[in-house]
């Protein structure tokens, strides 16, 4: 029968076609600043889903603020030397640049586990910013760059831009979102979590961990380079503290704070994130970051079911944890 | 010849620096097991508690040294009020947990923290710069450099003595060595585990917060000084060997030296090179230059 | 009878211990041997020999008529050489099927595809059968962490840990499947009666070398086998 597949996919999808229509529609029923926030937690739940993805195989980046660095600065380069203002070139151009990062320092981070991992990364994105930090001919430093509003396929969007990058950054998360689905959904998916509860068992079955690790981090960084493009567009100013690292820290908690259950759940957790977060400073200045710090110690102490589930478990023979972590 | 003295005391007064920030982490992962971010706010707590007493000394026109010992003081204050409260209340629930856990942990404590310092000592910097004028400065070579950098290095010394004569000579010691190696076969020898942790991490806090009160009059405080030191702290350790004190004192003085030369011929790459060096460690020899606590297991 | 795996010759010392002490052996298709000795007399050795986890000091290995001494365990894999392990080896996190699924998608080399989908209706078609024979066919949507000790072990070394009313049951269906796939098999074991019962062939292993190989029948019989194994003099 040929219709039956194609009617379930449709019911699977019913509920999330609706939320996407109704987050469509936002714009014109919110408030301005409002549309403005949750462009950028849409911007930023790309590059959450970046750190998901790597989470599967229990590895934590804590320097995902490269590519998010990456992604931000290539628009600002590209328009600072190359004058390129078409969104589409502008977010290839951030693909292929953070594709490219990660493929080179893919080769080296998957040999690595545990708390080296996380180090190594912490380390690259150190020395990016270090780099945009100081060379303040090249990049402006703590000033940062300014970014100017892309041009949508020929057109200006002028006054209306918020609401054309409400709509740019919808359109490429649902692009994201889809093509991480699949992705978990196919073998190299499955073998992102296989790996995390075991990897010697992995190897035997015939499997490379390394590339499959390798490939996790390809995804990885292209989705941080991504939110960092469309976060260039719609802020339109960046600076070197992208690649900072309590950006990554930030990436990592909203991370644990969503959870990956589905890949929806970087975007509800970013959502959250930045409206607490607006909230909470509107409130009192001096206590939000304490709020957030509350939130996430009790995540990280009483919720084991919640956070177990998310890091896996101590396993009793081949948990990386345990191990050394360069292979 | 002047560039070169310069680049020596340069990176024996960052190196100084350096080791007193980071050897209460290593010491702490190397007893605990726990990357502790919240390291740098020990730090930063330090700083605005040193700067605050001694300026309270200072002003209250009592003799002008007394700000010296203050600041020891301070420093050891604040690691008693927050070593015990924090390993016992927080850290010590996550023990035997994933690595990321403790990191998270760590870093919701380190979140706290900041607004915490918002709330006692507001956002405006605070300055305390008299101990450091005191001491003025001195010839060297043809330049002239602050005392207060030489005091800098022999508080550095002498903590790093202090740490090691405690560990190498008294039975204390001892017990954290044996904790240090291996805490399950400690514990079932009899040794008082938690309390050896809840030791060694007031210990690690008291060495945060010296760092912090003594480099106060150097600077000028104010909140985000901890997430700069942290990883700078963590840059150091990973050089050196994590849980590694000794190692950790001369990936200080490497790291020290090479952004003294930095500074000197290429200022733009001065913090460039410090994470650069941390790389290159971790890929060529993950374990650091003398290798940490972290056992090969496979 | 074809030769299906040859050792000839291996070597392995560890520190002052022989592990493999001039090993040669020939297995042919479709049999089913056991492997047995005391602990220490390289049983466990020669299976990471042969599967790529150690390389010999000396001697080679041969799988199919071709070397593969030295390769690295995915490799030899890849040429047909499986093993399983004797604490569970599963991915517990995921349910019964998708355990089997995952394995069926490796061995068809799919294991970099991250576009097309891990469920594919030929890949289900494969597995179910196969889930079936084992008897996991009710449980195969089950999250694996959550199956009875029992029940998961079957997927693994077979007795270790498995209660003695459970065994035989374990180790007929294994063995079964086994032999109605022709799949040659070599097992470790240290429980004596499953080796009477199950195996065709059993190497006596001690201190690195194969000091009998007898039918378990003609086992017991075995001067050897009385004074190593039984410790009759």
């Amino acid at each position: 029968m040929r219709g039956a597949p194609v009617s379930r996919a449709l019911a699977g999808a019913a509920p999330w076609l609706a939320a996407l229509l109704a987050l469509a529609i936002l714009p014109r029923l919110l408030p301005d600043w409002l549309g403005f926030l949750l462009t950028v937690a849409f911007a930023k739940a790309m590059v959450v889903l970046g750190v998901a993805v790597l989470l599967r195989s229990n590895l934590v980046s804590f320097g995902h603020g490269l590519y998010f660095a990456a992604g931000a600065y290539t628009v600002g380069f590209a328009g600072k030397w190359l004058h390129l203002r078409d969104a589409v070139l502008l977010i290839l151009g951030a693909v292929v640049v953070s594709g490219a990062l990660a493929a080179v320092l893919g080769l080296f981070l998957a040999r690595y586990r545990g708390i080296f991992f996380g180090m190594l990364t912490l380390a690259f994105s150190m020395i990016l910013y270090s780099l945009l930090l100081r060379l303040y001919s090249l990049t402006g430093g703590t000033d940062g760059m300014v970014t100017a509003p892309p041009t949508i396929l020929g057109f200006a969007p002028g006054a209306a831009a918020g609401r054309a990058h409400y709509y740019l950054t919808l359109g490429c998360l649902a692009l994201a979102l889809a093509l991480t689905r699949r992705w978990l959904s196919s073998p190299l998916g499955y073998l992102a979590s296989a790996i995390r509860d075991n990897e010697i068992r992995v190897e035997y079955m015939g499997a490379s961990v390394r590339q499959g690790i390798y490939r996790t981090y390809l995804l990885s960084g292209v989705l941080g380079g991504l939110g960092g493009c469309l976060v260039a567009f719609s802020v339109g100013h960046i600076a070197p503290e992208f690649s900072y690292w309590t950006q990554s820290g930030d990436f990592v908690f909203v991370t644990v704070l969503g959870g990956y259950a589905s890949v929806f759940a970087p975007v509800m957790g970013s959502v959250v994130f930045e409206l607490v977060r607006n909230y909470a400073y509107a409130l009192s200045p001096y206590t939000w970051q304490m709020s957030l710090g509350g939130i996430l110690l009790l995540i990280v102490l009483f919720l084991p079911r919640g956070l177990w589930s998310l890091l896996a478990p101590r396993a009793p023979v081949s948990n990386p944890w345990t191990s050394s972590s360069k292979r | 010849m002047d560039t070169l003295t310069l680049i020596l005391l340069d990176g024996i007064a960052f190196a100084s620096w350096l080791f007193l920030v980071s050897a209460g982490l290593t010491f702490a992962y190397g007893v605990l097991r726990i990357l502790n971010i919240a390291h740098g706010s020990l730090y930063a707590v330090g700083a605005y508690t040193g700067a605050t007493l001694a300026g309270l000394v200072l002003h209250s026109g009592a003799n002008p040294l007394l700000a010296y010992p203050v600041l020891l003081g301070a420093a050891l204050l604040v690691g008693l009020a927050l070593g015990p409260l924090l390993e016992r209340g927080f850290l010590r629930r996550v023990y035997d947990q994933d690595e990321v856990i403790t990191l998270l942990l760590t870093f919701a404590i380190f979140l706290i923290l900041e607004d915490g310092m918002k709330l006692v000592w507001g956002v405006s910097p605070i300055i305390v710069a008299e101990p450091y004028a005191l001491l003025g400065q001195l010839a060297l070579g043809g330049v002239t450099y602050p005392l207060y950098s030489f005091l800098l290095t022999g508080v550095a010394i002498l903590a790093g003595l202090a740490l090691w004569v405690v560990i190498d000579r008294t039975r204390f010691g001892k017990l954290i060595t044996s904790v240090i190696h291996d805490r399950e076969i400690s514990a079932a020898l009899g040794v008082n585990v938690p309390r050896i942790c809840t030791v060694a991490f007031t210990g690690a806090a008291m060495l945060a917060a010296l760092g912090g009160a003594f480099t106060a009059p150097m600077v000028s405080v104010t909140p985000g000084i901890s997430a700069d030191v942290i990883v700078l702290a963590f840059a150091v350790t990973v050089i050196g060997g994590l849980g590694n004190v000794g190692g950790g004192a001369i990936g200080a003085l490497l790291v020290g030296l090479l952004r003294a030369t930095a500074i000197q011929f290429l200022p733009a790459l001065d913090l460039f090179v410090v994470y650069a060096l941390m790389t290159v460690i971790l890929l060529v020899r993950p374990e650091g230059l003398f290798g940490g606590v972290e056992v090969r297991r496979i | 009878m074809d030769v299906v795996l040859e050792a000839v010759g291996l070597a392995k010392t560890f520190g002052a211990v022989k592990a493999a002490d001039d090993l040669s052996v020939r297995i042919s298709r479709g049999q089913v041997v056991g492997i047995v000795g005391p602990n220490g007399s390289g049983k466990t050795t020669f299976l990471n020999l042969v599967t790529g986890y150690l390389s010999p000091a000396r001697g080679q290995i041969h799988y199919l008529g071709k070397e593969i001494t030295g390769l690295h365990p995915r490799q030899v894999t890849r040429l047909g050489v499986a093993r399983s392990f004797q604490v569970p080896q599963l991915y517990t996190s995921l349910t019964v099927l998708e355990n089997m699924l995952v394995a069926l998608a490796i061995r068809a080399g799919r294991q970099g595809d991250g576009w097309r989908a891990l469920r594919t209706r030929a890949r289900l078609a494969e597995a179910r059968p196969l889930l079936e024979k084992f008897g996991f066919g009710d449980e195969s949507g089950q999250v694996v962490r959550t199956l009875p000790e029992g029940g998961r072990k079957l997927l693994d070394e077979p007795t270790s840990g498995v209660s003695a009313a459970d065994k035989f049951r374990v180790m007929d269906t294994l063995i079964g499947v086994i032999r109605e796939s022709g799949v040659t098999s070599v097992f470790v074991e240290h429980d004596m009666d499953v080796v009477q019962r199950y195996a065709e062939r059993v190497l006596v292993f001690s201190e690195g070398r194969i000091i009998a190989d007898d039918p378990p029948g003609a086992l017991f019989a075995d001067p050897v086998v009385r004074r190593h194994i039984l410790g009759e003099e």
